[in-house]
């Protein structure tokens, strides 16, 4: 059999659950791959999703949700310097707005407590005020110190880009079709430009994660996807909400909408939980604003409707155990970081090092002297100072030229983007890295500048620039006459 | 480095600004554009029908641009900071300012003038649902990309409110061999002029959904539908009147907003309706120094008065940076029955009475009224209005006389 590349392991999944793996599988002296069907990481569910690092007091003791969540926040206290990723510790609050919601608070609390979570504790009314002023009908709030909100986007590609700095390869456009087999043990991965000999495979396909299971032969789970609908507001209002996270009290279907200010300092709310059978929906709908803004608005009445600047929506991948689904499979060489929904983003890095330690107990690889963990530093130009951005200009004159207004994004930026390990290669790829077009205009006036940069940059025409996934130009050539 | 004036924007407003600060004395004054040449937005807007009040001739945007740097270009008064874009605004008059061959530059102003113009309303702003999706651009991007960039942003296009450059971009896009197949405005009126329906729309057979929006958009990757309902009057859409149109290409044409994120946080404040800071008709802002015009004060339908406009400010910020101000006190105009707007939103009454002319927009549709302009009970100006519609900008010259008797707040209404 011809193969076009070999690996020892492959990593089937570019979100972050596959990036964290990637990344602790470059830690060892073996050959990994991962391969992402769409032509660029975070493209799914760490696309479209809450961004926060939980505490930990909501899944049961003893759950992999739980074990993975309290182990992967404090994971993430570590990696936010090496990987230099985008954090807010802001902690959370838990509100209750009634004596039975009061009750159902210091259930969370107990098993927080159990779960590991540190620094919990209940706060009255006025604590809670004093936190956050805007909010209405509190009767007390869960605090919950270790918490914050992270910015996915770049925090996977940070992932991603450790791992090829340590030698593992990141491939895109490239979509698992089946798996090649000897002796009941997997020996190869199929794919859209071939087939990818390996030893191993890691399967961390989010949604499609039970497809990826059965075309291996491990039909011990399902995944049911679950929509969760946002609305983003203009930074301008976001002291008419709150400063950090606040979630209502839960109920048994979800933790509930949220109002939280992201990194950036936009306030955003949602996500309400829907279940369907499409695994490419991702449409928001108006029932579903209704429904977020409804909730909402419950603890901030007064809710700034004309300063939304996008809604989206996410899919989650829920497990038909109830649990994250991790580890050896019943398949020889399959291991399975499958069923992430929330707290997946938190439990990644927990995740990574479960799975490969697994992995690795088996395999016997050992480990790299030389693994660098540091990531170079790149800072936003909205966050230099200006003396910091004196200097960067006098080293690329691209720093000096603003594309993004509202977010102040400068053209050395998007350039230096689209040229890094795992760089951007369409118009949304530049976005979720650098921020343009992620302001109040919403790419409005950058968007084709962005399109032109890009075409510029990676020698292509203009017209086969996409603004994401599939087939998604920005420019159709004009009819010629 | 201090400048007598600073003039951040020089689209229509910020060029006449200019000018007229330097017409009125002003020594040192700079002005700012993000641009790599002057001419803001006009340099996208390649129609005709520019220029009709300030040069008597129907101009293109860009042609009507020239005309104004012909008037700065050789002012030795004049800085001209192109490929720039102004970083901050303090409320002591620094503006920082980054430039690729410059750096960041701090320079402090005695007066500023923002004229930054408007910005379009995303899609996100309206929330219309169904999927994110490549297709769906701002009429502004749209006219960008064909009349700047040589490209068209779609085939088959579906128009969402009928602004005049919704409006514009249907007929641009008919030109370039798209297949524009609705404009849709939710109102039950257009947005847009009406020499614009008639020469975008009627001429071409695009067919106006007037009371309609969309209420889905369907795709993929790339827009490849929308679903149009009719709205009731409370601009709701009514379940059972949903229809489809196949198109690959959504242009949102839903309304202007002042481009104010500079001043955001500045002490100033702003009028809810038009969006814009809060100026006397010099169009100073509340904060002394301060000045504001063109569409950053309030969104204008015709240039020509963005310029006329432009050069009161600059005449007034010229003065004030010579020290050449006149005492007097300020009075606030407050809108009733039925209009809707009024810039200036306050009036300054210097010692010695001005001429001052009113910006106002009606709430809907009327036909043969009066606009009646008063002090508490006394008639200043009253002004007969054979028709006014909200989307387009009536004027009011109010002589110096007519002002001799203002005593407390003025109040400005349909009778």
């Amino acid at each position: 059999m011809n193969f076009f590349k070999e690996a020892d392991v492959v990593v089937i999944g570019g979100g972050i659950v596959g990036t964290a793996i990637l990344r602790e599988l470059s830690k060892y002296k073996l050959k990994a791959v991962l391969i992402e069907k769409e032509h660029d990481v975070a493209m799914a569910t760490t696309a479209a999703n809450s961004a926060i690092l939980h505490a930990g007091f909501d899944a049961p003791t003893g759950s992999h949700k739980a074990v993975m969540n309290v182990r992967g926040n404090i994971m993430f206290h570590e990696l936010e310097e090496e990987l230099n990723l985008d954090i807010r510790w802001t902690g959370s609050l838990v509100v209750a707005t009634s004596d039975d919601e009061m009750f159902s608070i210091k259930e969370l609390l107990a098993r927080g407590k159990a779960n590991g979570v540190q620094g919990l504790k209940i706060l009255s009314k006025e604590e809670v005020l004093k936190m956050e002023p805007n909010l209405q009908n509190v009767k007390g709030a869960l605090w919950a110190p270790s918490a914050g909100v992270i910015w996915p986007f770049t925090a996977c590609v940070s992932f991603a880009e450790c791992a090829v700095q340590n030698g593992a390869e990141v491939l895109r456009n490239v979509e698992c079709l089946g798996f090649v087999k000897e002796n009941e043990a997997i020996c190869g991965v199929e794919t859209n430009e071939g087939v990818i000999k390996t030893k191993y495979v890691i399967n961390a396909a989010g949604i499609y994660s039970d497809v990826i299971a059965k075309l291996a032969g491990d039909d011990s789970f399902s995944i049911s996807p679950r929509k969760g609908e946002y609305i983003l507001f203009d930074k301008a209002v976001s002291g008419q909400l709150v400063n950090g996270i606040v979630f209502p009290t839960p109920t048994k279907k979800s933790k509930g909408i949220l109002i939280c200010t992201t990194t950036h300092g936009n306030v955003f709310i949602g996500p309400n939980a829907n279940e369907q059978d499409d695994r490419e929906d991702r449409a928001v709908t108006a029932a579903g604003m209704d429904e977020i803004i409804k909730s909402a608005r419950k603890l901030i009445p007064d809710l700034p409707l004309n300063k939304t600047i996008t809604e989206f929506a996410g899919l989650r991948a829920v497990s038909s155990t109830g649990d994250f689904v991790l580890g050896k499979s019943k398949i020889n060489g399959f291991y399975n970081a499958a069923g992430i929904q929330s707290p997946g983003l938190t439990s990644a890095p927990a995740i990574a090092e479960y799975v490969v330690n697994e992995l690795i107990s088996e395999a016997k690889y050992t480990v790299k002297e030389n693994f660098v963990k540091d990531l170079p530093r790149r800072k936003p130009f909205l966050r230099m100072t200006n003396e910091e951005r004196e200097e960067r200009i006098k080293q690329n004159k691209l720093y000096g030229r603003v594309v993004c207004r509202c977010e102040t994004v400068t053209e050395g930026e998007i350039v230096d983007d689209i040229h890094s390990s795992v760089g951007a290669t369409t118009v949304d790829g530049v976005k979720r890295r650098c921020r343009a077009g992620m302001g109040r205009c919403q790419g409005g006036f950058c968007e084709p500048t962005v399109a032109l940069i890009l075409a510029r940059e990676l020698g292509i025409s203009a017209t086969e620039v996409m603004r994401s996934k599939g087939k998604s130009p920005i420019y159709y050539p004009k009819e010629s006459r | 480095m201090e400048y007598d004036v600073i003039v951040i924007g020089a689209g229509p407003a910020g060029m006449a600004a200019a000018q007229s600060a330097q017409e009125n004395g002003a020594k040192k004054i700079l002005l700012i554009d993000r641009g790599m040449v002057t001419g803001g937005i006009l340099l996208q807007c390649i129609h005709n029908g520019f220029g009709v009040h300030q040069y008597g001739e129907m101009l293109t945007g860009p042609t009507y641009a020239q005309r104004a740097y012909e008037q700065i270009k050789d002012k030795k008064e004049i800085t001209l900071w192109l490929d720039t874009v102004v970083l901050t605004v303090t409320a002591k008059k620094e503006v920082t300012c980054v430039n690729p061959e410059r750096g960041v530059k701090k320079v402090v102003g005695k007066t500023i003038i923002l004229a930054s113009g408007c910005r379009e309303r995303p899609r996100g702003a309206i929330r219309i649902p169904g999927q994110r999706l490549a297709g769906i651009v701002t009429a502004g991007a749209a006219q960008r990309m064909v009349n700047c960039f040589g490209f068209i942003p779609g085939k088959k296009i579906v128009i969402l409110g009928s602004g005049d450059i919704g409006l514009i971009m249907a007929r641009r896009l008919t030109l370039e061999g798209c297949e524009v197949k609705a404009v849709v405005e939710i109102c039950p009126y257009s947005n847009g002029l009406q020499r614009n329906i008639s020469q975008c729309l009627n001429d071409f057979d695009i067919p106006l959904y007037l009371s309609h929006t969309i209420v889905d958009i369907h795709g993929r990757d790339r827009v490849a539908g929308v679903t149009v309902a009719k709205v009731d009057e409370k601009m709701q859409a009514i379940a059972g009147t949903e229809f489809q149109i196949d198109c690959d290409t959504v242009v949102l044409s839903v309304g202007l907003i002042p481009e104010r994120t500079l001043i955001n946080n500045l002490p100033l404040q702003f009028d809810a309706l038009t969006g814009g800071p809060l100026v006397d008709q010099h169009r100073q802002t509340e904060l002394a120094g301060f000045f504001a015009a063109g569409n950053v004060v309030h969104v204008h339908d015709i240039v020509d008065y963005v310029t006329e406009e432009a050069m009161i400010a600059g005449k007034f910020a010229a003065l004030q940076a010579q020290n050449n101000v006149v005492g007097g006190r300020r009075v606030q105009i407050k809108c009733e029955k039925g209009v809707r707007t009024c810039v200036p939103q306050f009036l300054f009454l210097p010692d010695v009475a001005e001429d001052v002319k009113l910006y106002l927009r009606v709430s809907k549709f009327v036909r043969e009224k009066h606009l009646v302009v008063k002090s508490g009970n006394n008639v200043l100006w009253n002004q007969y209005l054979m028709a006014g519609r909200p989307s387009e900008m009536i004027m009011l010259d109010i002589p110096a006389d007519s002002l001799q008797n203002v005593t407390d707040e003025i109040t400005v209404g349909l009778e």
